[in-house]
């Protein structure tokens, strides 16, 4: 049937099950929005403050229901106040389609008004990046868009169209296709020719698994770590059972808080920088190191030559140019995390570690003491107790971000939202309202800086706006706190260009939004707050004044062996 | 670890960017590229793009696994000097506006089966093709004539015997479901 090109586009959304997309509009997408007009009551669109607002949404969205994140912007600095969002998506392998309109063909590559090669400047920071010079192209693009953002190792996408191939009176033959049928027409069709790959995903190599399989069979002091991709794959339920069969320690690395319960008697909490004690003594000592979806940064193995260096290292992992890129492994498997550690538990019998065990728990710290002051660990451990359980957590970055992976407990993907790999400040209010708006009966908190939450704060009025029910919580110490932290462990207390000792009024800020603010300087206050944030129902900023000089312990410096310590 | 020259033959999509996708993998890196040629194969849908550069075997093996990713990219190969026939195309204009420096410029390019492709009043200009060591000593000789300018395609390079770029190893499996399982 003839349908208009823009009509398309919102067929093709529908297609895939959007309900939800976050933009801000502009010139050369008037036409798209115009449609959109139309389909209010299919697509619900959110109006973000800034379009870096809406595509970290997007991507908070994705992350925290496992869905494509959809995200609109026009042309010009509307799509470059997109990249960092692309790009967080990117690092953190998050599957969004950004969607923008560039100049009309006529005018393209004549800099005109509001144009910019974003196809160009977005290649190194997505899967794939589609110029849509021909309508006719449009249902096929976006297919295979969806299917690449979301499919093997997820990521963003970007979809530019020319504004002439969204005129209004632009129609194009459409014929509605259900999702499990793309792959059979078209684009998509001609790419699974051509590499002959498959819309499900091949089963891992059964030779790789069994010598995974001898190499446990062969171990005292087996280790695993959990990584992102057993977040992205949801395969935290097979990673448990692996974890409990190999009787095996577990590190979490940040992208993998939730893949594995932050509580479980087996994990020896999180990896690297900022690892605890007993899971950097953990990997430095073991002699099986089982790595699920993780790619080894340098906030992990900060010093890859020594790293694991008495363990064998098995990397499971779905992208092979993850293999030997940053630490050197001696076997890897290829594949979805899910179906390999489903292969591995049915081969492997249940083992027993426990003198290995007992070696790296007696490494644990014993918890921070109760105090009455307001530190970080105690606005944590309140929250923890006074919040559900399974409330999601989005976070900013900085010391505000390790603190939180430290001591929340997450058991189930999509449950921490945080900016691990790109570390973008400002990431945190926006993924909250994603978070929220994907997972309403959740209770969403943002956990952000003073230094972060100025970055995006303006998203304040989204939320006041749409009436989302995020509650804020601002450690403000008034300063730059991570480069504060290494200011004064490493450049001899030169606090260059870290004071923010002239903050706005948080409290007030929000107010003007249209959001309920307090300040808290005590635990009691705060637990009040939180009581009447969570009774309230509407967003809610709550500002923690803690000390300046509060540090993320413990820590280890960059390039340097992760059991040598700088921090305890 | 030792750096040393690799070939790498690349099969690609024939599509706008392509080029630029491919390319933009080296310079981020930081790696220069000694010489890049592309053209369609036989599947005019298909280019095979041959780069040339220095890089010890780790950073190569890295660098082949990101193009691998690449959706463009359908295959790519590391190709040794010993196993591929390597070829390269050089026109020199050099400059011989005597009778006898013309004489002495033909001789040198009938001992190396170069051919004069044009030639005028004050110049002539060579075509050789070769691998680099030949054209490198014919430029050589030349440089006393005076060389006015040197064009290169760049390498291209093509396996020995019956193996193609097209095989399917467990590697490109691996690869080919790393970058999607669409």
């Amino acid at each position: 049937m003839k349908i208009r090109a823009t009509q398309a586009i919102m067929e093709c959304l529908l297609e895939q099950g959007v309900d939800t997309v976050f933009g801000y509009p502009g010139g050369t997408i008037l036409n798209v929005y115009d449609e959109l007009y139309r389909y209010q009551d299919k697509i619900h669109h959110i109006l973000t403050a800034h379009e870096q607002g809406a595509s970290h949404a997007a991507d908070g969205y994705a992350r925290s229901t496992g869905k494509v994140g959809v995200c609109f912007a026009t042309s010009g600095p509307g799509a470059t106040n997109l990249t960092t969002g692309i790009a967080t998506a990117y690092m953190d392998s998050s599957p969004v389609v950004f969607l923008t309109c560039n100049v009309g063909e006529s005018t393209l590559g004549k800099d005109a008004f509001q144009e910019v090669d974003i196809t160009g400047i977005a290649m190194p920071i997505t899967k794939a990046t589609y110029l849509v010079r021909d309508p006719n192209d449009i249902p096929d693009i976006i297919r295979e868009a969806f299917a690449v953002a979301a499919m093997g190792r997820p990521g963003p996408v970007l979809i530019d169209l020319l504004k002439n191939v969204t005129a209004l009176d632009v129609m194009i033959d459409y014929e509605p296709l259900p999702k499990e049928e793309h792959q059979y027409y078209g684009r998509l069709a001609d790419l699974r020719k051509r590499a002959g790959w498959d819309l499900t995903p091949p089963a891992p190599n059964s030779d790789d698994v069994d010598k995974l399989v001898e190499l446990i069979a062969q171990s005292e002091k087996p280790m695993l770590i959990c990584g992102g991709g057993v977040v992205r794959s949801r395969a935290h339920e097979e990673f448990r059972t692996l974890a409990e069969k190999l009787d095996a320690p577990v590190a979490i690395t940040v992208m993998g808080g939730g893949g594995f319960p932050g509580a479980h008697p087996l994990t020896t909490g999180m990896l690297g920088m900022h690892g605890s004690r007993s899971s950097n003594i953990a990997c430095d000592n073991c002699d099986l190191l089982i790595a699920v979806g993780c790619r080894f940064s340098d906030r992990v193995a900060t010093e890859p030559a020594t790293f694991a260096k008495q363990a064998k290292i098995v990397h499971i992992d779905i992208d092979r140019a993850e293999i030997d890129k940053n630490v050197k492994t001696d076997h890897h498997i290829i594949g979805d995390a899910k179906q390999v550690l489903q292969m591995v538990n049915d081969r492997i019998p249940a083992y027993q570690h426990p003198a290995w065990k007992e070696f790296v728990f007696s490494h644990r710290p014993a918890a921070p003491e109760e105090s009455a002051a307001l530190t970080p660990y105690q606005i944590i451990r309140t929250l923890r107790e006074l919040c559900p359980q399974d409330s999601i957590v989005a976070t900013d970055v900085g010391q505000h971000q390790m603190w939180s992976i430290q001591h929340f407990h997450f058991d189930y993907p999509g449950q921490l939202i945080t900016s691990g790999g790109f570390g973008t400040m400002g990431f945190g209010l926006g993924a909250a309202m994603g978070a929220k708006l994907g997972n309403p009966d959740k209770t969403v908190l943002h956990m952000t800086g003073d230094g972060c939450f100025r970055m995006n704060g303006q998203e304040l009025a989204t939320v006041s706006h749409y009436d989302i029910p995020i509650i804020t919580v601002i450690f403000n110490n008034h300063t730059l706190g991570m480069v504060h932290q290494w200011q004064n462990l490493l450049y001899g207390g030169r606090f260059s260009e870290t004071d923010l000792n002239f903050a706005p009024d948080f409290v007030k800020l929000a107010e003007a939004y249209g959001v309920r603010g307090r300040r808290v300087t005590t635990r009691a206050e705060l637990a009040d707050t939180v009581r009447e944030a969570l009774d309230l129902g509407h967003a809610y900023v709550i500002e923690c004044i803690i000390d300046t000089d509060e540090t993320v312990r413990p820590m280890v410096s960059a390039g340097k062996p992760i059991t040598e310590f700088l921090l305890e | 670890m030792e750096s040393k020259e690799h070939t790498l033959s690349i099969l690609v999509e024939n599509t706008p960017g392509v080029l630029s996708q491919v390319s933009r993998l080296f310079s981020r890196k930081g790696y220069n590229i000694e010489s890049i040629a592309s053209g369609t194969t036989e599947d005019p849908k298909v280019t095979r793009i041959t780069i040339v550069m220095n890089g010890d075997d780790a950073t190569i093996a890295q660098l082949a696994a990101q193009l691998r990713k690449l959706l463009c990219v359908i295959s790519v190969k590391v190709l040794s000097t010993e196993d591929a026939v390597q070829r390269e195309l050089v026109l020199v204009k050099v400059k011989a506006d005597t009778k006898d420096k013309r004489d002495e410029v033909l001789q040198i390019v009938s001992v190396f089966r170069a051919s004069v492709v044009d030639i005028s009043r004050e110049t002539l200009t060579v075509s050789i093709l070769g691998d680099e060591n030949k054209a490198c000593a014919l430029m050589d000789l030349l440089a006393d004539f005076g060389v006015l300018e040197v064009v290169r395609t760049g390498i291209i390079a093509i396996e020995r015997g019956i193996r193609t770029i097209y095989e399917d190893t467990k590697e490109s499996g691996e690869f080919n479901y790393g970058k999607n399982v669409l």
